[in-house]
This record gives structure tokens, C-alpha cells and sequence, in this order.
């Protein structure tokens, strides 16, 4: 099932589809940020907003305005 | 040869450039662009070398204006900072997406060096890197291992820079032309999917983990230091303590530079011949750079605690629990340190803006900024406070004066805050900025870091500051020595007849003269030009001759009270002249310095921007007057009415 980057809880893992912001795209593909790359949502700040995710090994922060974007699909166990 | 050190951020760059320069450093501008560069010499065996630290980037394609120097001095080779090598630092713990901006650097006919950084860390987490296997995909770039922040490995790199300086570098990553246009996005995106795709396929022979074994320290230290209640507990329990060292412990050396110049400046004034040169230096240059030197202290300490939340790994917390708290502001949580600077000087606040990719979230930083109350303002809210509010305690422990004094911090904040919300509404956006960043892992700081960045910090302000801080004490100096022809010697025969002049000892008649000098001097009859307009805050001219000579620097205010009442001693706490001010009377015998008008003036100084330094140093990030300009008339308007206000609700 398809949803964005900013609907997922804490704890989840999910793979990603697309990036669908034309400018977050070259961002976020140069920082390593591909079709097929498994994230887990690590914390969300107070507030709920921003998000830190792990990739690859390290922790990105982004805002939900800035997750949104990006297109995961749940990762099957 | 011209040297220049590339990497991503968080990789230990700067790490390495100390640890091949050390102080030989020196922090510049890159053409154009208001990105800081460091450059710095070192020596190998064989050659002396220019290292320049480019900003970190993950890519050689901009996303500001700003980044666009990494693409210019790279494509173009007539650009003043393109590098004849380049040293290529990377995380060996994430070494896929650094190898990124590594493989696009060996695309370009440069010679250049892979450094392996960070090999503990990679250790710790379970990575195994066939280094031999990696090189034979690299034939062109000497690969080093290296732990900087131990200083391991400076030798082989030194080395290698050595040996590689002969060699003709022939080889490249990828068959295509590179690098592509500066604003075709698509083919860059094309490109970099492409150089990850081949990245991935060496990396399957390359680097072996053994188990993804997560760093448990670092998300322990997380849960509380970004938990909804103990997170924010922490960073105001810190803030507390960063803050008490500041206004007690600096105090001490405070005191002691201010005691010194004071003795030179009086030293001075005996060795030389009285006259006008003795007077420039006794009170318009020496007194001048003293003004500048005083607040090294604190400057120095609350840059040392920055450092070392920055290198510990604390600050991108911070920054990750304050955003959202921030964002209804129109400011970023990067905005936090800035402001959280700014406190102890605005100058060294706004520079450290620059770490905000939101041009918007930037400029509003940028402004609001001096509205934070700097150091400068002590001296002038503890003399004000001393003067009008009483020495009570409310409840028997807590001390008005010191609730006032807190009072005029929250007031600065306050405004600052609602000022963002204003600025928010009516300034464009050019183009929008993203938070997206690297949350780093939790580090030891490493002292020898931290210690250059204070030593930085501390010769920008200096330098930044200082000349213009220097330039305008003398300006001052200039306006409060002469006076139209006639003008000061009237002053000084009415001073002479007075009673008082008669029947007093040498020290206070000169004194009185040069009381009676500066009223007749230019400064003096700009503050009776003025005297209308500031009459409604209840000031009267020799208030406003004050006003005026704060904007070299706001304390300025304490010194120029002490000659316009012709009080001749400085110590014990201002004593002599308090008891002064408290005497001072105006035309229908009321006091001057009523509460209404000593909290109008504390209001007037929260809001006013009266540094120039702080000008000047919005101007040159900001590319434009206009924004500087815009500080100064808002600032100014919030000063008058909040003082109008105050002063006639209390009169």
C-alpha cells in the first residue's frame, strides 16, 4: 500500500517509491535517497514535526512538509 | 600548490584541515558568495602548500546560490580558488553516499586524494572495507586511511600529497560528459542515479558488513534528549549554565581589561605633551579599542560552549526539537543558535546564519537578531537600574533590580519574536529552503577543535567589530573636541564665573571646563538639536549627547555621562556618579532622572540599533543596504514609541 513519507509512525519500516517534488528530488537522491531503499522512522520531535529517519546507516531530519513528498510503500517482513 | 578539501558534511573535514594548518589559518569570503572560506598553509617534506576548505556539499551541483562556488571554481580554470589537488574526505561508516561527490571530483582532470575518515567509527558499527579492492576501482586516487579526530593518519596523507605531485592523473568514473549544465536538473539527476548505481555494484565487492549493529549509546542519549518534556528541560538547564558563566565568571577578566586600558590610557596622558595628539590617544583611541577588547571574555566563553555542542553532536538536537517551535515565527531551528549568539554580540550571531538554507528563514534571523540583548547593554541597563529602581526584595529574597534587569532580556526576546511574525507576512520568499539534514552520531569533542573555532570566532569580532567600533570612537572623539569658532570658550568663561568653579579644588575644575567644552561642542549642539524630539521620552540634550555617542558602541552611553556631569572618578561602582545623576535637575526642579525616564531610556536601549559594527555586518551578508537600512528604521521606531510610551505612562 502506497502513502507518504509523513503518514508513517514511529518504528515503521517501509521502502521507498518516488520522490515527487522536482527540486527535493536532486536533494534527496544526491544524499543517497533511491527507488528500492528501506527507511525505518526513528523519532518525530515534539510536536510531531520534523521526523529523523534511518538510511543507510545514518539519521536524516526532515520536515513533514518535505516528507510528504516522498512516496514509501510498507516493506513486507 | 593550491590544495582544496572536498567532502560531505559531518566527515571530519574540518577535522583535517586544523590538523594540517593549526592556526595558520585565516577565514575569508569566497568571491561573490557570503560562504565562509577557510584557507590556511602547511609544509610537506617537500613543498609548501595554500589548503582551502570548500563548503561541505554532497554533490557538485548548487541548491543555492551559495553552493554554486564548489561548481564555479571546479569548472572554471582561470577561477581564483581552483584547486591544482584536491583532497576528497569521507565517512568510511556511510562510505556509499559519500563516494558520490568523490567519483564526480574524479571525473575532473585534477589530482586528487581519497581519504578514508572516520575508520573507528566504521570499525564500530561493524563495516569492513577491502581498501585494496576499493583502490583497484580508483587507480588515479591514492587512497589513505585516516582517524583525524586523533590525529591518526596525518603522516600517510602527508606523504601522499608528496608522491602525487608529479603524476598525471588519466582515468574517470563515468564514460558520459560531465559535468552537466548548471541548471539542467534532469541530467543531473540522471547522473548521480547513475554514478549510485555503479557505486553500489563496487560497494557489493567492497564493503562487508558484518551486522547492522546500531548505536545504542547515541539512541539511548536520543530518547531523552529530544523527549517532549526532558529534552526541552535539558536544553534550558544548559542554556542556564552557559548563560551564568557568561554574566558572573566573565566579569572577572572584564574587569581587568577595562582596569589595564584605563591605566594606559592615563599613562599615555602623562608621557605625552598635552595637546591634541595626547587627547586622540588618551580619549579616543585607547578607550576605544578597550571598548572592543572588554567583551572578548564573554564572546570567547559562549562561542566555547557553542563549539562544544556543536562537536558533541548536542546542536542538530536542538535544532531538530526547536523547529517546529520556531516555524509560526518565520525562523528555522537553526535560527536558535544565531539568536542564542546574539546575546552575547549580534555580530558573531548573524555570521552564524549562514547555516540557514532558507533564504526567508535567514533574513528574518538576520533582523531580528540585535534585538537580543548583547553584552554592550549591561553596562548601560545595570547603571539605568542603580539610578531608578530601588534596592528592594519582593517577598524578602527576590531582587527587583534583579527582576528589571530580567525583565529587559524578556522584553528584547519578546519583541524579537513578534518582530519575525510581522517580517514573516511581508518579506518574499526567493526561493524555499529545506531542514533536511544528517543527524550526526553523539562524538567526544575534541578540545583542539573547539579552541580554534573560539580563536576564530573571537578575530572575527575583533577585526569585524573592532575597525568600525575604532572608526566611530574617533568620529566622536572628533565631534566632542571642537565646536564652532567661539562656541566652547563661551561655555567655558560661563563655567568660570559660577560659584561653584570658585570654590572648588584643580581636580574638579577641569573636570567642570571639560564639562563645559562638550557642551559647546559639535556633539554637544547635536544633542540640543535634538533635544525636541526626545524631550516627549524625557531626555533632556545631555541625555541625547549620550544617545548620540552610543551608536559607536552602546556603552559608550556610561563614559560620555561621566563627562557631560563633569564627574572625575570611575570606581566604586559608579557612585560618584550616580549620587551625580541623582542630582541632576531640570528647569522646574524636578529630577531628571525620574523612574519614568530611566525605564524610558532601558526601553529605548532594548530596542534601538545603535551598532554600527552590526550594520555593517548585515550589509555585507545581506549584499544590500536595504536590509541593514530596514533594521535601523524599524528598530529606531520600535525605541521611540516604546520609550514615548513608558515615559509618559510612568510620568
Amino acid at each position: 500500500m502506497s502513502k507518504s513519507l509523513s503518514e508513517i509512525i514511529v518504528g515503521e519500516k517501509v521502502t521507498v517509491e518516488k520522490i515527487t517534488h522536482p527540486y527535493l528530488t536532486t536533494k534527496l537522491i544526491e544524499m543517497g535517497m533511491h527507488a528500492g531503499l528501506k527507511l525505518e522512522l526513528l523519532y518525530k520531535a515534539p510536536f510531531g514535526d520534523p521526523i529523523a529517519i534511518s538510511m543507510n546507516g545514518s539519521i536524516l531530519t526532515l520536515r513533514l512538509d518535505e516528507a510528504k513528498f516522498i512516496q514509501v510503500c510498507s516493506s513486507p517482513l | 600548490m593550491k590544495i582544496a578539501l572536498f567532502g560531505n558534511p559531518n566527515t571530519g573535514k574540518s577535522s583535517i584541515f586544523n590538523l594540517l594548518t593549526g592556526l595558520r589559518q585565516q577565514v575569508g569570503n569566497f568571491p561573490g558568495v557570503t560562504i565562509e572560506k577557510k584557507s590556511g598553509v602547511f609544509n610537506t617534506t617537500k613543498n609548501k602548500h595554500q589548503l582551502t576548505d570548500f563548503p561541505g556539499t554532497y554533490s557538485i551541483y548548487p541548491h543555492s546560490k551559495d553552493e554554486e562556488i564548489v561548481y564555479n571554481a571546479l569548472t572554471n580554470s582561470d577561477h581564483e580558488d581552483f584547486p591544482e589537488m584536491a583532497i576528497v574526505i569521507v565517512d568510511a561508516s556511510n562510505l556509499e553516499r559519500n563516494l558520490l561527490l568523490f567519483t564526480q571530483l574524479y571525473d575532473f582532470n585534477i589530482p586528487l586524494i581519497l581519504v578514508l575518515n572516520m575508520w573507528d567509527v566504521a570499525e564500530r558499527r561493524g563495516i569492513k572495507i577491502d581498501v585494496a579492492n576499493l583502490q583497484d576501482h580508483f587507480p588515479a586516487a591514492p587512497i589513505i586511511k585516516m582517524n583525524a579526530r586523533i590525529g591518526l593518519g596525518k603522516d600517510r596523507l602527508i606523504a601522499a600529497i608528496d608522491e602525487l605531485d608529479d603524476k598525471a592523473k588519466k582515468d574517470s568514473f563515468i564514460a558520459s560528459s560531465f559535468p552537466c549544465l548548471i541548471d539542467d536538473k534532469e541530467a543531473q539527476n540522471e547522473e548521480v542515479l547513475l554514478r549510485y548505481e555503479k557505486i553500489r555494484e563496487i560497494l557489493q565487492d567492497v564493503q562487508h558488513e558484518k551486522s547492522s549493529i546500531k548505536n545504542t549509546l547515541s539512541r539511548k542519549l536520543d530518547r531523552v534528549l529530544i523527549h517532549r518534556f526532558w529534552g526541552y528541560f535539558i536544553f534550558v538547564a544548559i542554556l542556564m549554565v552557559i548563560f551564568q558563566f557568561i554574566f558572573s565568571f566573565a566579569s572577572i577578566p572584564m574587569a581587568w581589561i577595562d582596569n589595564s586600558f584605563v591605566m594606559l590610557s592615563s599613562w599615555v596622558d602623562h608621557q605625552l605633551p598635552p595637546g591634541l595628539l595626547n587627547d586622540l590617544f588618551s580619549q579616543g583611541i585607547i578607550p576605544g579599542i578597550a571598548g572592543v577588547l572588554m567583551f572578548i571574555p564573554q564572546i570567547a566563553l559562549l562561542f566555547f560552549f557553542i563549539a562544544l555542542l556543536e562537536e558533541s553532536g548536542y546542536l542538530s538536537r536542538v535544532v531538530f526539537i526547536m523547529d517546529r517551535l520556531m516555524r509560526p515565527f518565520g525562523l528555522n531551528g537553526k535560527s536558535v543558535v544565531p539568536l542564542m549568539s546574539s546575546v552575547a554580540c549580534a555580530i558573531p550571531g548573524i555570521l552564524a546564519t549562514r547555516t540557514i538554507a532558507d533564504w526567508k528563514e535567514r533574513i528574518i534571523t538576520i533582523i531580528i537578531a540585535p534585538l537580543m540583548s548583547c553584552s554592550a547593554r549591561i553596562p548601560v541597563y545595570t547603571l539605568l537600574i542603580a539610578l531608578v529602581i530601588p534596592k528592594t526584595y519582593l517577598f524578602g529574597f527576590v531582587s527587583l533590580q534583579g527582576l528589571v534587569l530580567l525583565a529587559l532580556y524578556f522584553l528584547g526576546i519578546i519583541s524579537a519574536l513578534l518582530l519575525a511574525i510581522v517580517l514573516k507576512k511581508f518579506i518574499r520568499a526567493k526561493n524555499k529552503g529545506f531542514l533536511i539534514m544528517e543527524m550526526p552520531e553523539y562524538k567526544k569533542p575534541r578540545w583542539r577543535n573547539i579552541f580554534i573555532t573560539v580563536i576564530e570566532k573571537v578575530k572575527v569580532f575583533v577585526w569585524d567589530a573592532g575597525k568600525v567600533i575604532l572608526a566611530i570612537s574617533i568620529i566622536l572623539w572628533v565631534l566632542a573636541t571642537y565646536g564652532p569658532a567661539g562656541s566652547m570658550e563661551e561655555k567655558i568663561v560661563l563655567a568660570k564665573k559660577t560659584e561653584f568653579y570658585n570654590h572648588t579644588n584643580e581636580v574638579q575644575k577641569l573636570t567642570i571646563i571639560s564639562s563645559a567644552k562638550l557642551e559647546g561642542s559639535y556633539i554637544g549642539i547635536m544633542g540640543k538639536i535634538i533635544e525636541p524630539l526626545i524631550t516627549p521620552l524625557g531626555y533632556d540634550w545631555k541625555i541625547g549627547v549620550s544617545l548620540i555617542g552610543s551608536f559607536a558602541a552602546r556603552e559608550v552611553f556610561v563614559g560620555s555621562l561621566y563627562t557631560i556631569y563633569a564627574v572625575h572618578d570611575e570606581s566604586d561602582e559608579h557612585q560618584n556618579l550616580l549620587t551625580h545623576l541623582k542630582m541632576a535637575k531640570k528647569a522646574n526642579g524636578a529630577p531628571v532622572y525620574s523612574l519614568a525616564t530611566g525605564v524610558s531610556l532601558m526601553v529605548f536601549y532594548v530596542f534601538a540599533m545603535q551598532c554600527m559594527a552590526t550594520l555593517a555586518v548585515v550589509k555585507k551578508e545581506t549584499k544590500s543596504w536595504r536590509w541593514p537600512l530596514l533594521q535601523l528604521v524599524i528598530m529606531g521606531v520600535m525605541a521611540y514609541i516604546g520609550a514615548l510610551i513608558s515615559y509618559q505612562l510612568l510620568a
